[in-house]
């Protein structure tokens, strides 16, 4: 009763005060100073930039980008040569990062996922492997672990010189200039396979859904999985024979210098992927366990009741759970890799930011250049947790 | 690592009021008052400019930076030196980071323009080559189609190759790294087949090499690079300071003015050696400084034949003819206007 006396004095008196004393008005107005003061703040920095660039004499703009590059970059995703634009170089960089991030973490998560499960194993000896790879592994600077992985492996005679390449399989060589793996030429009629593909890939989701109502209506379990990949390997193939083999592979030929045809895997993109992966790997182990930790031990007891197998249990019972508490740090695991990966050139992988480095070098303009570079990143951060947002709030726990 | 540093430079160029203003406007000024020269130098580059076994920097472009601070402080010890990458020097001097750049820098048009740099002389005429193993029985740079090559980011080296190959219609695979060290521990594993670098910087590279007798500089000189000190635009007084400086190093020499005999000379009565050590006329004075600036320039440092000979003769590790660096009067390109 006395709380409602209160309240209503107080509105009586707010109604008599000045519009100024209305607490949602001083809201407004307390945002819009916000507001002005960030204005301020921005247009100080860039209209000092723009004062401080014309002073030195440094040019400024983004004109730069059309003109010719008239530098090689060694690993090249689209169309470039030392004729193409800036604009080019850019995304021949960018896409590089893409490439080596992408790969990166999904080598990392299989990696991590493995490592962190064995941690939590009850084998003694995989325990121990588990708890080695993670402590050594995210205890040293990864700069120190890429460079350790591309000149501890060049420098050592692990690998030979690239006369002396070592055969693999298929006509693909070994040596220390990188792997050199035939590459695949489509012959017409390659686009029968492409749809044969796709078709069987429409096929095992399908029998996926069939197999998941039939085991919630029957409990019959069918390896869903296997048989999927089963068909989605068997149809193409099949098409592939009866449309007489689409495909022809282009050797590498050893030539005066390296290997002519085929494509490379360089030392480079394979030191830099390694490292990154089995550095966030380590990382992601740790989210893993934690993960795992986290779901009530009840769980893995109650799942062992109704008779279901370790590793069932596992699949079933507790990863699911697990999942929920591993996303957001498996999130930031991802971000720090896209990132990392700018280390790239102290290994002569010539990714986003070596190339801007270049163009940097060439034109001078290294306010707009780093800017460009922060966006991209932030770019694709945003585009990684974007996604992985959305996965976790799809796996989310829905309360009843 | 590095680009952390670039970044944090950058956005000096976009922050710095204050700091900039002061860089900018008087340097001379700010060097006596700071009571030190800032020198950017190359990190790792024996001969031009390398910390020697005591730690402190030896090198030619370090001997340039040396006379500069006695023409301003009448002493060598003050100068701080930074070592910069390529890749940083440039936004290094625009920030004001360091008050010149003596570190193996190539003279070019967009330098000078888009750059907002002026380039003070051409202390050491310089063209871009290659450095193979013997092994590969390589003769001439046009054989080298297909082959991976070694080199360092962020200079015109990269250009000068991918214009080379492109002329002569081959291709070639790079392999770019950052430093320096980098390159040639690459180029030591086998990682590529040659190493591409101005002339001088091969001979400096090839020091480093573990068997540096395997490796054999190729004939061919694919590019121009006149290498010199750079300063900031706008400030014409400090750019005569530096420009001057490198004419009195090549004066002395043309002279016969030598750190042994430069205190006789003064009373020498040759009226160009007279107006050279300050004995007649303000020249120093002219340009802000002591007027016996180049008599204890000489006397300290040394004129450029001693600062040639002491960095690349013959009881040097690194080893360069004087070649093009020749006085004009014997057939070189070293020419420098008189003091009068």
């Amino acid at each position: 009763m006395a709380v409602t006396t209160a309240g209503q004095t107080s509105s009586q008196e707010a109604a008599k005060a000045s519009f100024l004393y209305r607490p949602e008005v001083r809201a407004v107005i307390y945002q819009l100073i916000l507001l002005a003061g960030i204005v301020a703040f921005f247009w100080y920095i860039i209209s000092n930039t723009i004062i401080n660039l014309r002073r030195l004499g440094i040019a400024s703009g983004f004109e730069f980008m059309s003109r010719t590059a008239s530098f090689d970059i060694s690993q090249t995703l689209i169309p470039y040569s030392a004729g193409s634009t800036y604009f080019t170089a850019f995304m021949v960089g960018l896409w590089n990062t893409v490439l080596v991030s992408v790969i990166g973490i999904v080598l990392a998560t299989i990696l991590g996922f493995i490592m962190g499960i064995a941690r939590l194993s009850s084998n003694w000896l995989i325990a121990r492997i588990g708890t080695i790879f993670v402590e050594v592994l995210r205890n040293i600077p990864l700069l120190l672990l890429l460079l350790f992985m591309y000149f501890a492996v060049l420098k050592s005679d692990l690998l030979p010189q690239v006369r002396n390449a070592r055969e693999l399989w298929f006509g693909s060589y070994i040596s220390n200039r990188g792997i050199n793996l035939p590459a695949p030429i489509f012959e017409p009629g390659f686009g029968y396979v492409m749809l044969a593909a796709i078709l069987g890939l429409a096929l095992a989701v399908g029998i996926g859904i069939w197999a998941r109502r039939r085991r919630l209506l029957t409990g019959q379990p069918f390896p869903a999985f296997w048989v999927g990949v089963a068909v989605t390997v068997a149809i193409p193939l099949v098409v592939a024979v009866l449309m007489g083999r689409p495909m022809s592979f282009d050797y590498p030929v050893k030539g005066t210098f390296n290997f002519t045809g085929g494509f490379v895997l360089s030392p480079e993109f394979l030191a830099l992927l390694a490292g990154l992966s089995v550095y966030t790997a380590s990382f992601i182990a740790e989210a893993v366990r934690a993960g795992i930790l986290a779901v009530s031990k009840g769980q893995k007891e109650a799942a062992a009741a109704l008779g279901l197998a370790p590793n069932q249990a596992l699949r079933l019972v507790v990863l699911p759970q697990a999942a929920r508490v591993m996303i957001p740090p498996l999130t930031s695991n991802y971000l720090s890799l896209t990132k990392n990966s700018s280390l790239a050139l102290a290994i002569a992988y010539p990714d986003l930011v070596a190339v801007t480095g270049t163009m940097l070098n060439n034109t001078g303009q290294a306010v707009e250049i780093i800017l460009l570079t922060m966006a991209v990143y932030l770019t694709l951060s945003l585009l990684t947790s974007l996604l992985m947002n959305w996965f976790n709030a799809r796996i989310a726990l829905v309360e009843r | 690592m590095k680009s952390i540093k670039i970044v944090g430079l950058a956005a000096l160029v976009a922050l710095g009021g204050a700091t900039g203003a002061l860089a900018q406007a008087k340097t001379l000024e700010a060097v006596k008052a700071r009571g030190t020269l800032l020198c950017g130098v190359g990190p790792a580059a024996p001969g031009f400019s390398n910390p020697d076994d005591k730690g402190n920097w030896v090198g030619f472009d370090v001997d340039y930076c040396r006379a500069l601070a006695v023409a301003i402080f009448n002493d060598p010890a003050k100068v701080t030196f930074k070592p910069l990458t390529s890749k940083e020097r440039f936004t290094a001097l625009q920030s004001g980071e360091v008050d010149l750049l003596s570190r193996t820098t190539t003279w070019t048009m967009s330098r000078d323009s888009s750059l907002g740099l002026t380039f003070a002389g051409t202390m050491f005429y310089d063209g871009q080559g290659f450095m193979v193993k013997k092994s590969l029985g390589v003769k001439a740079a046009k054989e080298l189609n297909g082959a991976s090559i070694c080199l360092q980011t962020g200079t015109t080296t990269e250009l000068n190759v991918s214009d080379f190959f492109r002329t002569n219609k081959i291709t070639y695979k790079p392999v770019l790294f950052e430093k320096s060290d980098e390159v040639t521990a690459a180029y030591d594993s086998g990682r590529c087949d040659a190493i591409t670098n101005d002339r001088s910087g091969l001979a400096s590279d090839q020091v480093k090499l573990k068997a540096p007798a395997d490796s054999v500089l190729l004939p061919d000189i694919i590019s121009k690079e006149p290498l010199g000190p750079v300063v900031r635009q706008g400030d014409s007084q400090f750019f005569t300071v530096t420009k001057w400086v490198y004419f009195a190093l090549l004066n002395a020499e043309e002279l016969g003015v030598t750190s042994a005999n430069a205190d006789e000379m003064a009373k020498s009565t040759n009226p160009e050696i007279k107006r050279l050590l300050g004995t007649e006329g303000d020249f120093g004075k002219g340009i802000g400084i002591a007027n016996d600036w180049a008599l204890q320039i000489v006397k300290k440092v040394g004129n450029y034949a001693e600062i040639y000979d002491r960095n690349f003769g013959a009881k040097s590790p690194v080893q360069i003819a004087r070649g093009a660096n020749e006085l004009w009067t014997k057939g070189g390109l070293q020419y420098a206007p008189p003091i009068r």
